[in-house]
Parts: structure tokens; sequence; C-alpha cells
């Protein structure tokens, strides 16, 4: 008790000259932004806003539909949206067959130049008022990903603190370590509503209305998706990892 | 008081508002021949104001080298200018009218010369109220100054009124000063010229500066914003920096120039810089509570411009689809954020299906067995497709454009490519196509 009055009595002799440095900052609650996805968002509770988010798994495991989502979900909920797109992948038809609403997004190629992705992504981040920024890098070669300056990571975790705008790092392999409030790793792979077809020589016409099952695309998946959180995301949630399969 | 000035001989060649300027530089250009100067603090340049008016009139019949008009000018002094009008029009000479004594100059002036512009009042208008008073016998502004004010107003309207407070010499106002039309235009010429881009960069914060304050000064912005320099190859330099937005904020416009000028750099050096800017009113937004903050117009104008200058103008904007059914086909346009919430219900489905393009698509050798893709090999500098093919649907036949050299023809294959080790499940999805003309295999890209 004694020990607490003093610390007190310092801390109000002290107050003047330094003000309030020597309370503890009390760590709000994050808010987050839907992925669109129900299963994702009852894994994670959303993607966090002020922090980085990273996606990685191997090709066709489900990170540009999971980009696609959430890309529609905040464009369709008036955020300002931003893909960074290092390699020159990004599909306008199969984005606006998602939903994405392309009058609130902005895409930037990069040319394959990862640091002039990492230059855009700094100047969109200082900007401000962007709701959602997707760095993908899924295309990047694990050993260039790794070469990355950890400095860079830290300087968008510092940019985005206090501001609405999550970050969504697509990768192979996790590159982000320690920055990344919210890690998803997704496993698996797309697969047909119907196995195969049949070996056939015919070639569909336009019309193929003969096998409904088998369209293009006509794709479902089946992911294994690992959470892993660096920070807890509010205070009350305390877990670091657990896996789930939908 | 105001001295109202009448030349009616004024010669064509000669302005009656600069010679007013020579005495004060308060002065309304009235019709026909006449100005009227504010003389309130006139008098310890000129003494009285009828001092005043005696020099007005000796100066006008000054020939014209010494400043005067060559001709004789009617003066009328009033406490308003509207009873100094009507007095320098009507009655020759010098006039002077002091304070409530309106009517004892102007009382038997006739009611049809009452200048009902002054008062806004209509011509049509005035020609049937004049009719009407004619009607009552109404003939002199004394005559009609004191007519009762509640029945004029019910016969005739607040423009009989106002025609009536303008007769009795009992109108309020303040003189209509002619001010110079604005320009929104700056330029320099320089002592010497400037190869380099730093030391412009004053010169063009200096011009912006006075722009931006004049637009500041008449409550406009601008979205159009012109530079012309003069190069010293005898050429001129022009860049029109075109904003989705006006804007007046100096500080941005300078940015947005140096970017401009780093991408586009003058061929020699510049010996003289030319700003203009079209005015247009400023844009006003109400925002609503709930929506989600934006970038502001300024800063996503400068952001992009970076951008456009880091990975090029053509690799930065929102994509637009165009109307074909041509693989890949669409437009980049500039982002421009509209304020417009089309917000439509975001529906939850599984049925999002990620793709990545890539481009060039990825040449490919693929092994056919049985009319069926077996095994895919293809390969670049940044990435690699082989392995067996474990899964394959299709082909989906799609041609186009056939009347142009353009054409495409092909048959497009969904496969499933075994991607770890031989047996296990890791498995990636690529849209692969084979060119009907050509008979080659290409990877466009992959399930996602």
């Amino acid at each position: 008790m004694r020990a607490a009055i003093s610390k007190a009595e310092i801390e109000f002799n002290v107050a003047s000259r330094f003000g309030d440095a020597f309370r503890i900052q009390e760590k709000p609650v994050v808010e987050t932004l839907s992925s669109g996805i129900k299963e994702v968002d009852d894994l994670t509770g959303g993607i966090p806003r002020g922090a980085i988010s990273e996606l990685h798994g191997p090709a066709s495991s489900g990170r540009t539909s999971i980009m696609y989502s959430t890309l529609a979900y905040a464009t369709r909920h008036d955020e300002v949206c931003a893909v960074i797109d290092i390699n020159d992948v990004f599909a306008p038809s199969a984005a606006a067959a998602a939903g994405i609403d392309f009058n609130r997004l902005l895409w930037i190629r990069c040319g394959g130049s990862l640091e002039n992705a990492f230059k855009a992504a700094d100047m969109l981040l200082h900007a401000g008022g962007f709701g959602l920024v997707i760095l993908d890098m899924a295309d990047v070669a694990g050993k260039d990903a790794r070469r990355i300056i950890p400095s860079w990571w830290y300087r968008f975790r510092r940019t985005v603190e206090n501001r609405p705008t999550s970050i969504v790092v697509m990768s192979e392999e996790p590159c982000t370590r320690s920055c990344a409030a919210l890690t998803l790793e997704l496993k698996g792979a797309a697969e047909w509503s119907r196995a195969s077809v049949e070996p056939s020589n015919v070639v569909p016409m336009r019309k193929p209305a003969k096998r409904p099952s088998v369209t293009q695309g006509n794709l479902l998946r089946f992911n294994s998706i690992k959470v892993n959180r660096q920070r807890p995301l509010s205070p009350w949630v305390n877990e670091s990892q657990f896996r789930a399969f939908g | 008081m105001f001295a109202c000035i009448h030349a009616p001989q004024l010669p064509p060649d000669l302005s009656l508002a600069e010679f007013a300027y020579g005495f004060s530089p308060i002065v309304e250009e009235a019709a026909g021949r006449t100005v009227v100067i504010d003389a309130e603090g006139c008098e310890l340049l000129f003494g009285s104001a009828y001092q005043l008016a005696t020099d007005l009139s000796r100066l006008a019949k000054e020939p014209t080298t010494n400043g005067g008009l060559e001709s004789a000018v009617n003066i009328a002094l009033a406490a308003n200018p509207d009873a100094a009008i009507h007095a320098a029009t009507r009655l020759k000479g010098i006039t002077f009218i002091s304070a409530g004594e309106e009517l004892t100059c102007l009382g038997a002036l006739p009611v049809e010369a009452l200048e009902f512009s002054l008062v806004n009042v209509e011509k049509k208008l005035a020609d049937e109220i004049f009719e009407t008073l004619r009607l009552w016998g109404i003939r002199t502004f004394q005559d009609f100054a004191s007519l009762p004010v509640a029945g004029v107003s019910e016969r005739l309207g607040q423009e009989g009124v106002r025609l009536q407070q303008l007769a009795a010499g009992k109108t309020e106002r303040h003189l209509k000063v002619k001010q110079p039309a604005p320009v929104f235009a700056n330029s320099i010429d320089l002592d010497h010229a400037l190869h380099e881009l730093e030391p412009l960069s004053f010169i063009f914060a200096r011009l912006l500066n006075q722009l931006c304050a004049t637009l500041n000064a008449y409550a406009l912005s601008t979205n159009d914003l012109t530079l012309q320099m003069q190069l010293t190859d005898q050429t001129s330099y022009d860049r029109t920096l075109s904003l989705p937005f006006p804007m007046r904020d100096h500080k941005v416009f300078l940015k947005l120039l140096l970017l401009e000028m780093e991408k586009h750099p003058p061929q020699a050096a510049v010996k003289a810089v030319s700003l203009t800017c079209d005015p247009v009113k400023p844009r006003v937004v109400q925002h609503g509570l709930f929506v989600p903050l934006a970038p502001s117009p300024d800063k996503l104008e400068l952001t992009l411009a970076r951008l456009a200058k880091l990975v090029g103008e053509q690799n930065v904007g929102s994509p637009v689809l165009l109307d074909t059914h041509r693989p890949d086909a669409f437009n980049l346009k500039r982002f421009v954020l509209d304020g417009k919430h089309s917000k439509r219900e975001f529906q939850n489905s599984n049925s999002v299906l990620g793709f990545r393009m890539f481009r060039p698509p990825l040449r490919a050798v693929v092994q056919v067995d049985h009319g069926l893709p077996a095994q895919i090999s293809a390969w670049n500098k940044q990435r690699s497709v082989y392995g067996k093919v474990v899964n394959v649907a299709g082909p989906w036949r799609t041609t186009g454009d056939w009347w142009r050299k353009d054409s495409w023809a092909r048959d497009e294959w969904d496969v499933a490519v075994e991607t770890g080790k031989p047996g296990s499940e890791q498995q990636s999805v690529y849209r692969i196509y084979r060119e009907l003309s050509s008979g080659a295999w290409f990877v466009e890209g992959n399930y996602d």
C-alpha cells in the first residue's frame, strides 16, 4: 500500500514535466474487417485493422480466393482498397465475378520489382485513408521473400498502427515474421465438383448444358487453415494457435 | 457626400472614369457618360466639397494634355449617389444638395426622369407605373414623394415604393465600384536560364503562391493548371495538370508540378515560366457519418502521381472490363474517388474463385493421351509449371473477332497438376489452352 502511494506521489510530482509518460497505455480493442467468408471469420475473428495479416500457402491453396472475397466485402462497404501486384497476376474478370467494386480499387502493377512494390506500399500507407492494402507476393520465390529486410515490415506495422488500415500480405512462405498480427497458413487444393470428365474427343461448343456439373472454374476447395496470432487481437483472447478444417 | 460628373459632350476617345480616378479611388460608372465618386475624405486634398466640384469643373475644361476632358461637365454633390445622378444629368453646372434638401432641388423634375434601373425596376414595369402616375395626375418628383407610402405599396407594389424613395432622394446604397477582371495567371522572365529542377521549384513556388492567393481571394479553386515554359532552344514546354477535383493548395500543386517535371523533363534550359489556371467553384461534399474514411483528394493525387513516377503511368489505376469475350480484356483508367456510394448487399457465397493470370501466358509442352493432357512442362524466368496431370476438365472452345487480325480461337482446359511427390495430395490447378491456329499450348494462369 505504501509503495502504491509512493508511486502515485512520484507520478503526481513529475506529471508537470513528463505528463502521463509513466502510465500504462491500455491497448484498445482491435477493430476487424470481415474476409467475406464466414468460416474464416469464425476462425480468426476477421482481419485486424491497423496491423499486418499474412496469408501464405502453396499455389491453389485458396489465397487469392480469400483475397478476392475480402476485397469484395471491403469495396462493397465503401472501403477504399489497393492491390499491389508484384507479378501482374490480378485477373479483373475473375475479380469482377467475385463482386469487387472496381471504382474503389486501386491496382498497382509492379512488373516483378519487389523494391517498387514495397515503395508503393509505403506511399499508400503514408497517404492514409485506405481501408485495405494487399501486397500480393504469392508468386515471389521463397529465397527472394526471405531476403526482404525486416525493417520494412516493422515500418509498415508502425505506420498503420492506430489507423483503420489493414495490410494483407500474400506469400508462398511466411515472411513477415513477428510483425504480423494474424497469420493464416493455407493448405489444400481445389477439386472439381465432379472428379473428371470421360475421355472424349468431342469438343463441347459454347453450350455445356449436357454436362452441367462440370463448368469451367466450377471448383470446390477443401482447405486446411492454420491460424497463428502473434499478438492477441483483444485483451480477452489468449489463443495462440489452433487448427481447423473447413 | 457623393459627387456625380455628367459629361454630355464627352469626346468618344476619352474616359470619364479615368478622369474621375484622379480625384477619388472609389468610382462608380453609371450609364450615359456619368460617373459617381465618393468624395468622403477628399477634404484634405481638395478642401470643401464645393471646392472639389469647382476643381472638377475647371479641370474638365482643360485640354487632354493637362489631364482634362476638353468639354464642360455637370457636377452634382449630394448625400446619396442617386440624387447626385439625377441632379447632374438634369441640371447644368454645379449643383450642391444638402442632406434632406433633395426635393428642394429635384422636386420639379418630371417623374419620367426617374432612373428606374438604379433601384432594379424593369423598364416595362416602370413604364406601367409612370402611366399609372400620369393617370393619377402625378407629374413631378415632389408629387410622387408626397404620396402616402402605404397607398403606393398597395397600388404599385414594392417597385413603386422603391421608385418613390428614389424620387424623394432617400435611397441608401454603396457605390458599385468597378473591379478589374481577376487574372488567374502568373509569369516570370528569368534573367539567367535555369537547367535544374531545384531552382525552378522556387520559381514555381512563388508563382503558385500568388496564383493560389488570387484563387483564395475570390473563393475559387482550380482543376486545370497549365504550365508553359520558354526554353533556350526557342521551343515551348507545355504541361497541363488535370485534377479530378478542384483544389487551391499551393503545396500540392508544387509537388504535382515537380513530379510531372521529373517524369517529363524539358529538353533545354528554361528562360521564362508562365502558370495559368481555370478557376472553378470549390468542391463541397457532405460525407456520411458512418461512411468509412477515404484518402483526402489532395493526398490521393500526390500519391497517385508518385506511384505513376515509380511504376509508370500505365500501371496505376482502376481496372475496367471491356465489352468483349476476349480473354483478359481490360483497361486501366485513372483512379478517381467520385464519392458515390453504390453500396450493394454483399453476398457471402462460396462461389468466389481466385484466379491468377500469367502475363504473358506461359508457353508449355503438353503430352496428350487419348485427346486429354497427361503431362505438362512450362517455365520461364519467373515461374515454372511441370508435372503429371492428375485431373482434367474441358475443353471449352472460345473464338472471337474473326474479322480482325488479332482474332482468337482456342480450346481451354482446367488441369490439376501433381506438384509434390508422386502420390501426394498436393496439386495445383491451372488453366491451359491450345491455340487452334498454331496448335501451341500455353498456361494462362492458375486457380488459387
